[in-house]
């Protein structure tokens, strides 16, 4: 696992698995659209529209857990100075951005014919806009610091404080009513979700994790060697 | 102990001692950060005629009343309380009784809310609609589906 926390053992592994790993985003996203516009069903309650759930849920997770993984290697690079945290999490904060940003346009767009409206300022709504701000602050934070080594220790610190907002984004359903309905797949009883719907669902969310995976890679690769050569 | 463990330790303190900062904060203003009240929770004795709120429930069965083609009136419900609810406007396409929903407006007097803004809310539940129809055909319809 040396290549999940050495830059040049990561090299060496990206180039074996990114092509693959493109060709099978692209399989999938094939495959999942295929599935989320012709091979499900209608909703009995939203009719066609459910269908946007197949772009927004995947979205969402991924924002999620792009966040979560940033704060992993912020805690491995701060606590066990491991340099590719920094790496890491610079590379990536874009790509958590614009997952967050589908998602919230997607769920716009989901809003207007279902709730009667754009957008609402209720928990989860809002939890979810202050994510995707943290993401602009945690990027214009990487464009700003003269010194890298300050700006890298900042920036960890910086995405550890607001990792606190990812159980609030997760329960703000639970704990306060919200116009946003509450979680379906990961409920404690059975997920309450038809399994024709499902099959889409988690198709579309294995191409939006290959995809934010493919694209990690050469970002990280493109960060690697820009350090290396001391440009940034 | 090592360096390495005490600079973990270090940050997970910091991180549970923000974490439940932010917590009790929000605890204690939950009133406002719901979206809305439940018809159960807005007491009768407190209501301020004319104040701005949202009250979100079921709306009631039996109880939607159209006046004119863009004039409602009808009850939202938590099966504990019931409040009386005018509207002037456009209602979403997934308003109907038994429905999830969100209104928006003020009380003119204790009995009557008068609501500017009517959002419908879904639940998580879904499923095909043709299994709706076959459900309905055997019976099997089950009033918690809603």
């Amino acid at each position: 696992m040396k290549f999940l926390v050495n830059p040049n053992k990561f090299n060496e592994i990206a180039d074996y698995i990114f092509k693959p790993i493109l060709i099978l985003s692209i399989v999938l996203f094939a495959l999942g659209l295929l599935f989320a516009l012709y091979l499900s069903p209608n909703d009995y309650q939203q009719g066609s529209t459910v269908r946007i759930m197949y772009v927004h849920v995947p979205s969402a997770w991924l924002s999620l857990l792009t966040y979560a993984v940033m704060s992993l290697y912020s805690i491995a690079a701060l606590a066990f100075r491991i340099p590719f945290g920094y790496i890491f999490n610079t590379a990536v904060a874009p790509i958590g951005a614009v997952f967050t940003l589908i998602c919230i346009i997607s769920g716009s767009l989901w809003g207007k014919p279902m709730w009667g409206t754009w957008w609402v300022w209720d928990a989860r709504l809002t939890s979810v806009a202050i994510l995707f701000i943290i993401y602009l602050i945690i990027i214009f934070m990487n464009l700003s610091f003269e010194n890298r080594v300050v700006r890298e220790k900042v920036v960890a610190i910086f995405i550890l404080v607001g990792s606190v907002n990812l159980p609030i984004i997760k329960f703000s359903v639970d704990w306060w009513n919200t116009l946003h309905q509450p979680a379906t797949i990961s409920k404690l009883s059975k997920p309450s979700i038809d399994p024709t719907m499902l099959t889409p669902l988690i198709i579309m969310t294995l191409a939006f994790m290959m995809i934010g995976l493919a694209i990690s890679i050469l970002r990280i690769k493109t960060e690697i060697i820009s350090r290396k050569s001391n440009i940034s | 102990m090592s360096l390495r463990f005490q600079r973990l330790l270090l940050i997970l303190l910091t991180l549970v001692i923000i974490l439940s900062a932010v917590l009790l904060i929000l605890y204690n203003t939950r009133e406002n950060v719901s979206y809305f009240y439940t018809p159960s929770e807005i007491d009768k004795s407190e209501i301020t005629i004319d104040k701005i709120i949202r009250i979100g429930g079921f709306v009631e069965n039996d109880s939607f009343n159209k006046i004119s083609s863009s004039s409602f009136k009808f009850r939202i419900t938590d099966e504990r309380a019931s409040i009386l609810v005018t509207y002037n406007g456009i209602l979403p396409d997934l308003f109907r009784e038994g429905q999830g929903a969100v209104i928006e407006g003020a009380f003119v007097d204790k009995n009557i809310f008068n609501a500017t803004n009517v959002f419908a809310k879904h639940d998580e539940n879904y499923m095909p609609a043709s299994i709706k129809e076959d459900l309905k055909d055997t019976g099997y319809w089950n009033k918690e589906y809603k």
